[in-house]
């Protein structure tokens, strides 16, 4: 890679990812720019976390992330309005009925 | 789906309040109005450190300079969170970069006055930070998800701004004559910029209308100028100073202040580039992103060092 073009390049983008406390699933907090992962995590720390949000940080480049086609959502998760029987509200049963 | 079909889903969303994401079909307008507004948003937290980052190493004790520096840190954090946003439109970061500099894209005008004295840390989390807070609250709902989110985040971290900035107004005002003097004298200059801040009466805000439609502005300028008027006249009367506007009045039939009109040709001329500051803001803005120039280099060049050692190991 030429000089000048090096000079054009951008830090990658990185998508941050933290677990608030032991026992909660990692959770999407934004992104930044990052050199590389090491710094991805330093400056998520700095970006993210300045008030106790978090015990655990995940980076991921933003290019590894695949994504659906907003435009597929009624293909995808049309199938699953019509399956109402998945809800436990669904059946009716009688109200004296307990521990159920 | 056609393109009319797309604006059709898109209005259907608007009028049911929900969220726009990234990678939803949008109107170019829409896009190029939100890259504006979150660019023009992100520059302001950015060159808003400044004005204040003048005063960590004067702060007149060691409580004040922790908080001073972490609230200048919050206003970096801020920045991110709005470029990131931004950047989920197609913009790159170094583009928004290169667009301040140019002064293609603004940064809020109310940061192109000095901070001459300590009361100023105070007056402009008082009013500075309070005005932001007014803009800011109803953006939590704004239409675009990415921009929403981050505007939740900042205003969670903004609150502490503002009642850090009255306590030094309290303290001063309670403090000797000369103290209370400085306080004043601060409420003085800051007072008419920071009605300025919602921007130029409805009348001459042309874009009003269509912002409120996509949700990118929830009230318009003059409801926000009022309803930063009511609370803050009680604030002043609380710390005992007095805000100067001979027109400043309650008045009964409307249930709001009567107020005066700000010095909008003030207003019109600092956004053209001639306020006290703009080119001092600049300048140092350019500085920093030239001399960091050979920083994000190396950081680049030392990342695709260790990835090349780390192939050649595997190999």
């Amino acid at each position: 890679m030429s000089q000048k073009a090096d000079s054009k390049r951008e830090w990658p983008l990185w998508e941050v990812f933290i677990r608030s406390k032991a026992g909660l699933d990692h959770k999407h907090a934004g992104s930044l720019h990052a050199a590389d992962a090491d710094m991805a995590i330093e400056n998520a720390r700095d970006v993210y976390t300045r008030r106790m949000e978090g015990i655990s940080i995940w980076v991921v480049e933003s290019k590894y992330i695949h994504a659906s086609d907003p435009g597929d959502a009624e293909i995808l998760y049309e199938p699953a309005n019509d399956k109402i029987y998945r809800h436990p509200t669904f059946y009716n049963l009688p109200d004296e009925l307990t521990h159920m | 789906m056609t393109v009319h079909s797309f604006q059709e889903h898109f209005d259907e969303k608007m009028d049911k309040d929900q969220a726009i994401e990234a990678k939803d079909w949008m109107p170019d307008d829409y896009r190029k109005t939100l890259i504006r507004q979150i660019a023009q948003h992100a520059h302001s937290e950015i060159v808003g450190m400044l004005p204040e980052g003048n005063w960590i190493t004067r702060a007149p004790n060691l409580r004040r300079k922790a908080i001073l520096l972490a609230k200048v840190q919050d206003e970096a954090g801020h920045g991110l969170y709005l470029y990131s946003a931004a950047e989920s439109l197609g913009i790159s970061r170094d583009d928004m970069m290169e667009q301040l500099h140019s002064g293609k894209q603004k940064y809020s005008s109310i940061f192109n006055y000095p901070t001459i004295s300590w009361a100023d840390m105070g007056a402009v989390g008082w009013l500075v930070d309070g005005a932001a807070i007014m803009n800011q609250v109803p953006l939590c709902r704004t239409s675009y998800g990415p921009y929403a989110r981050a505007m939740v985040r900042i205003c969670k971290e903004e609150s502490f701004h503002q009642r850090q900035g009255y306590e030094i107004m309290l303290t001063l005002a309670n403090g000797t004559e000369m103290q209370k003097k400085m306080a004043q004298d601060s409420l003085n200059r800051w007072w008419w910029p920071s009605l300025m801040m919602f921007g130029p009466p409805d009348a001459d805000s042309p874009h009003t209308e269509q912002s409120m439609r996509w949700r990118i502005k929830r009230f318009t300028n003059d409801e926000l100028r009022q309803r930063f008027v009511d609370v803050t006249v009680e604030q002043a009367r609380i710390l005992g100073l007095t805000i100067l506007d001979k027109d400043l009045k309650w008045n009964e039939a409307t249930g709001h202040y009567d107020f005066g009109t700000p010095d909008w040709n003030e207003f019109y001329n600092i956004l053209k580039g001639n306020g006290p500051c703009n080119k001092e803001r600049l300048d140092v803005r350019r500085k920093a992103w030239e001399e960091g120039q050979w920083v994000r280099e190396a950081a680049l060049a030392y990342s695709d060092k260790r990835r090349q050692r780390k192939e050649k190991k595997a190999a």
